[in-house]
């Protein structure tokens, strides 16, 4: 079967939907994300990335081509290297056989990216279906770019076997057998309860609600700090990571309410769209806490760090509601 | 967010390129929209990108001062910090600090030169100049 391309807001989600489909699985990218329990909060001020703590609106990397395993009855095959030759002359293996496969790469190294978005962030989901014999260029499906791509093996082999924090290690991976249309009134309740689980009843104080508030409170002693240009700093990469890294809008809100329209008519169980809508709210909610953080930073509005802190715990207090009602209804 | 909320801002840092964001339908159902980009996201970005170019700019003229080595400006002009390097390099982060001390560095044997090359993409001769 020919591969089709199609254009998604997350790497990983993108990725796995266009993979199944391939093999025959009708499935949305929502459906990917909310079928592995994709959506969450963590604020991890212990990592840092170029001195900033890490924020997520998601699971850890990984957690959806793992989490759709369960629920579709798929075994999917992870392959890692020692070194590159191995990893290329696998690659290759794959693709000659007539294989989709997937692979972990790290977007600095992927030359087809906007010069401004290369980062040094190791755990981006692509897709390879093939190669062109001429050139001998990969052809790549990344779902956050529009069409298909094609990248130099040389470009390819450092995206591969980038270093640092989740380095790749060339990770290569593919289903083994087909993927199996499932018991959605088994499934999805299911998915929904363990996300309800992860953003309500976190043991640890970072991840989940718990999170928001302590980022919430992370932001207000910026106040107390007397360096605007670090405010500035800490507050914009929480927005990045909410609005710039792949995430639908509004922090992976908005895909987890299609997620849920999608349940809604799966399960006929009305309430789960008014759930929907409930999020979609709390999603335009972050929007605009993304804009008000973006006018401080360009000093449209004078920097207030504890305005943002009171938005932050708005949210926190809405979603905590809202989680609570979607653990009702699943 | 409603379709004909999706930003449509063209934004710089996209490079001509769109993303995909969802929104509401007439029908009140969400789909993917093209989105070529919300300012918020552009100044965001911006923001991080201006900041790594103004630690490459400083190194870059330190080094013609000759207070620092090239491999300061070229760390910072491939977006990485000292603890990334070291990871990349398997370097001790002290190791690397004194790198940075223009005598040292230019007594470096080829191979440490050839593993920073490599760790950054450059020749050894592109590491040893800044432009």
């Amino acid at each position: 079967m020919a591969f089709q391309h199609s254009h998604a807001s997350h790497c990983e989600s993108g990725v796995m939907s266009s993979m199944l489909r391939h093999h025959g699985l009708p499935m949305s990218e929502a459906m990917a994300f909310g079928l592995s329990s994709a959506l969450s909060f963590a604020y991890l001020p212990i990592i840092k990335i170029n001195g900033l703590p890490l924020v997520a609106y998601r699971m850890p990397p990984k957690f959806i081509i793992k989490g759709l395993q369960k629920p579709l009855g798929l075994k999917m095959r992870f392959e890692t290297f020692r070194s590159p030759k191995a990893g290329e002359r696998r690659l290759d293996e794959l693709l000659d056989a007539g294989n989709l496969v997937g692979m972990q790469t790290s977007v600095f190294w992927l030359p087809y990216m906007p010069e401004d978005l290369r980062f040094h962030f190791n755990a981006h989901n692509i897709l390879a279906y093939g190669r062109d014999r001429a050139s001998g260029d990969y052809l790549l499906s990344d779902p956050v770019v529009e069409t298909t791509v094609t990248c130099a093996p040389a470009d390819l082999r450092r995206a591969r076997f980038a270093k640092g924090v989740l380095a790749p290690r060339g990770l290569l991976y593919y289903p083994e057998g087909k993927p199996l249309e499932p018991d959605w009134a088994r499934v999805l309740p299911k998915a929904i309860k363990k996300t309800t689980r992860i953003l309500l009843d976190s043991p640890i104080p970072i991840i989940g609600v718990r999170g928001i508030r302590r980022l919430a409170n992370a932001v207000e002693r910026l106040d107390g700090q007397g360096n605007p240009a670090a405010s500035k700093m800490f507050i914009g990469q929480v927005v990045r990571m909410q609005e710039e890294i792949g995430t639908g809008g509004g922090g992976f809100r908005f895909i987890y309410a299609s997620f849920l329209q999608e349940a809604a008519e799966r399960l006929a169980r009305p309430g789960l769209d008014e759930l929907s809508d409930r999020l979609i709210d709390i999603g335009d909610e972050w929007r605009e806490f993304a804009l008000a953080t973006a006018r401080m930073i360009r000093d449209r509005d004078p920097l207030q760090p504890t305005a943002l802190a009171a938005r932050l715990r708005a949210i926190a207090d809405r979603e905590q509601a809202f989680f609570r009602d979607l653990r009702r209804a699943a | 967010m409603l379709d004909k909320d999706v930003p449509q801002e063209g934004n710089s840092t996209l490079a001509g390129h769109r993303k995909a964001v969802y929104a509401r339908g007439e029908d009140g159902r969400l789909h993917i929209v093209q989105s070529s980009g919300w300012e918020v996201e552009e100044i965001v970005t911006r923001q991080a990108v201006e900041d790594l170019d103004r630690q490459a700019e400083d190194a870059r003229r330190r080094v013609l001062a000759g207070r620092t080595s090239p491999l300061e400006y070229h760390m910072h002009r491939v977006r990485m910090d000292v603890p990334l390097l070291s990871q990349v390099t398997g370097l001790w982060q002290w190791r690397i600090r004194r790198h940075f001390r223009p005598d040292i560095f230019a007594g470096l044997s080829a191979g440490l030169l050839g593993r920073y090359g490599e760790a950054m993409g450059l020749s050894i001769e592109q590491l040893k100049k800044v432009d």
